[in-house]
């Protein structure tokens, strides 16, 4: 059996009291590409941030993050370095706000390299000359003299991407990669991304609220809402037959460029307040097929027969439980667009 | 009622605006044609859609079309009466007949008075609605645009992003607008409550036949709203045509391009045109078509000539030599 690379188990978070993420198993294999999706306040970053010790110190964390089953989570600071950056490395939103604006970008990335692979002097600038390569900076040996403002939001991505890789990670994290650029240099970001993939190896988790980039990078995803999984499966899997209905409400809210024109679908409501969770399944105020023990009783995280997980009473789309009627499938359902 | 026969809302002639830009401390200004030559019309409820890169000059157009930038050259003509001077009291007037809503809700309202008393300004700014029925008003607004009675009271900081933009949308709508020019209304919000807001404009839009430029990098929300659709590169429109026909069948090797970008769920990248190199530097203009070190299609002739925005089907235009070309042949 092969042992998978990093497991996350029960991890939970709270923020001043107030419980924001409420216990998140996932297991990541070698070289796999998983998608979290969600509305923003869901939990996908905060899951990454606490599994890697990023969280300020107000913030309670608990459960466990195994990589290659070493325990990491609440260690000790020694521990922590030697998985962060290297093992497990980062990428933000916002490349020019992550990068340090008073040092050439040149020297940014050695530093990386002087960590955590301890090169130094020549042989730092060549490998850090060939990351720039890998990562399609033109020119790169002029550009690594160059100050983070001297590059587009595009590049400066790059140079993101190219420190990331500096420690040669088994994991990438990449939060919302793309969403800050143009559609044009976000589709060179994800060619980039499934090329890097392809080439070392790395496995990548791709946080993004955009199901379409989400399903060009990835074989998996992990649907998030109010701090937990709630649908994960195939990236086929959940676009051809969404189950939750939250991911229903996803898919159907993407406008279309081909097709007729038609008035959007949009989820009503907004995600809730961490400190005022509705009771039962937190979906259910804003969900339609929403049933009355939606109300009462919080649905588990289940294994469904076609090999996804899925926590809700009453899903949609097809193969509904053998011998089971809900209230809900007599409704209307509505029109797929 | 023929189309062709009404004045424009709002018409632009030739629009040019040109930053100087310095290469550090001391170095040399250099002229930067922001936009550069638009001709375009709006007419009385319809949707234009403006899509490009950021540095498209998209943004600057749309502060043109309100007159908050003037022109150096060409002019923004309001129901056929040119634009009125920045600042003066002909154009306070005017500004109350078009309003801006802008990405960044937070940024556009003033975190220290409530939505309500925001929402109102308007009213008492244009003198459009004496004291006492104020209260009435702004309620009214609020419900139209999907905010609670209780909201009012509320400060920017205790809403959501999508009721933020809610409330400045409100805002644009107190004064009774003929024309709204959005500029990236909801690129900041998630889509499912983007969907929310699409929708509520299409529907405050048909309801008071308002007018509305919208300006966005996301294709497929503006083909959602949008009766026509134009194109910026570089400070210029290289295609436009109707937004079911433009996303269809684009022309443009850079709307091409464009339309390939989009990630479409569930499907992996496959044959998708992915357009090389950065959107180029305004300040350092490719020579010909500004589009040429990019374009798949390149001949001698783009890298010398610059394209005209020809006619190249009913009602439909592209600045391109290669299409233009193809369709003469077509034609002859």
């Amino acid at each position: 059996m092969v042992k998978n690379l990093v497991e996350l188990r029960g991890l939970k978070v709270a923020f001043d009291g107030v419980q924001v993420l409420h216990g998140i198993d996932l297991d990541i294999a070698r070289g796999e590409a998983i998608g979290l999706v969600g509305e923003s306040g869901c939990g996908k970053s905060v899951t990454w941030l606490a599994a890697l010790g990023l969280l300020p110190g107000k913030a309670t964390v608990s459960g466990s993050v195994r990589v290659d089953g070493q325990e990491i989570l609440a260690q000790p600071r020694h521990v922590l370095e030697g998985v962060r950056g290297k093992r497990i490395a980062m990428i933000f939103q916002d490349p020019s706000s992550s990068l340090n604006p008073v040092l050439r970008v040149g020297r940014q990335i050695t530093e990386a390299l002087a960590i955590h692979r301890g090169l130094h002097g020549e042989a730092a600038k060549a490998e850090a000359l060939r990351l720039l390569d890998m990562v399609g900076i033109p020119d790169a040996r002029r550009r690594i003299e160059l100050f983070p403002h001297e590059f587009s939001g595009g590049q400066c991505q790059r140079v993101m991407i190219a420190m990331a890789l500096a420690g040669e990670p088994d994991l990438l994290v990449a939060d919302e990669p793309t969403t800050a650029l143009d559609a044009t240099i976000q589709a060179q970001i994800l060619d980039l991304l499934i090329a890097l993939r392809a080439e070392t190896g790395m496995a990548t988790i791709f946080i993004s609220h955009d199901l379409g980039a989400v399903s060009q990078v990835c074989e998996r995803a992990c649907v998030m809402y109010a701090g937990r999984i709630v649908e994960q499966g195939t990236i086929q899997a959940l676009f051809d037959n969404p189950r939750h209905p939250y991911t229903r409400g996803l898919f159907d809210a993407i406008p279309r460029l081909d097709g007729p024109r038609e008035r959007l679908i949009p989820i009503p409501g907004t995600v809730p307040n961490p400190r005022d969770l509705p009771e039962g399944c937190a979906f259910s105020p804003r969900c339609s097929h929403a049933a009355i023990d939606c109300r009462t009783r919080m649905p588990a995280l289940h294994s469904t027969d076609d090999g996804r997980l899925l926590s809700c009473h009453h899903p949609v789309g097809s193969h509904p439980p053998i011998g089971v009627t809900h209230p809900a499938e007599a409704r209307v359902l509505e029109p797929l667009s | 009622m023929n189309e062709h026969f009404k004045t424009p809302l709002i018409e632009a002639k030739g629009l040019v605006r040109t930053y100087e830009v310095r290469q550090g401390m001391f170095g040399r200004a250099t002229p930067v044609r922001a936009v550069d030559g638009i001709d375009l019309k709006v007419m009385p409820g319809e949707t234009l859609g403006i899509v490009g890169e950021s540095g498209s000059g998209k943004s600057t157009l749309g502060r043109m079309l309100l007159g908050i930038d003037p022109p150096q050259e060409g002019q923004a003509l309001f129901e056929g009466k040119p634009m009125p001077k920045l600042a003066t009291p002909e154009w306070r007037a005017l500004r109350a007949k078009m309003q801006f809503v802008y990405q960044d809700p937070l940024a556009a309202l003033d975190r220290r008075l409530t939505i309500a008393e925001q929402i109102g300004e308007p009213l008492a700014i244009h003198n459009l609605v004496p004291k006492p029925h104020r209260e009435t008003r702004v309620a009214e607004l609020m419900s139209a645009v999907g905010l609670r009675p209780d909201q009012a009271g509320r400060y920017p900081h205790e809403l959501s992003g999508g009721q933020r933009q809610r409330a400045v949308i409100a805002r644009a709508l107190a004064s009774r607008p003929k024309l709204l020019v959005c500029d990236e209304p909801v690129s900041a919000l998630d889509v499912s409550i983007q969907a929310q807001v699409v929708n509520m404009l299409r529907d405050l839009q048909e309801k008071n036949h308002i007018a509305m430029v919208f300006i966005s990098h996301d294709l497929k929300v503006v083909r959602n709203i949008a009766d026509r659709v134009a194109v910026m590169y570089l400070g210029r429109i290289v295609e436009e045509a109707s937004s079911d026909v433009i996303f269809k069948t684009p022309l443009h090797p850079y709307t091409k391009a464009l339309v390939s970008s989009v990630p479409v769920p569930g499907k992996l990248l496959q044959g998708r045109v992915i357009l090389q190199g950065e959107p180029p530097n305004p300040a350092n203009r490719p020579s010909g078509c500004a589009f040429h070190p990019r374009c798949p299609l390149a001949a001698d002739i783009c890298r010398t000539s610059v394209p005209q925005l020809l006619s190249v089907a009913d009602g439909r235009t592209a600045a391109c030599h290669m299409v233009t070309r193809a369709e003469a042949s077509v034609a002859a």
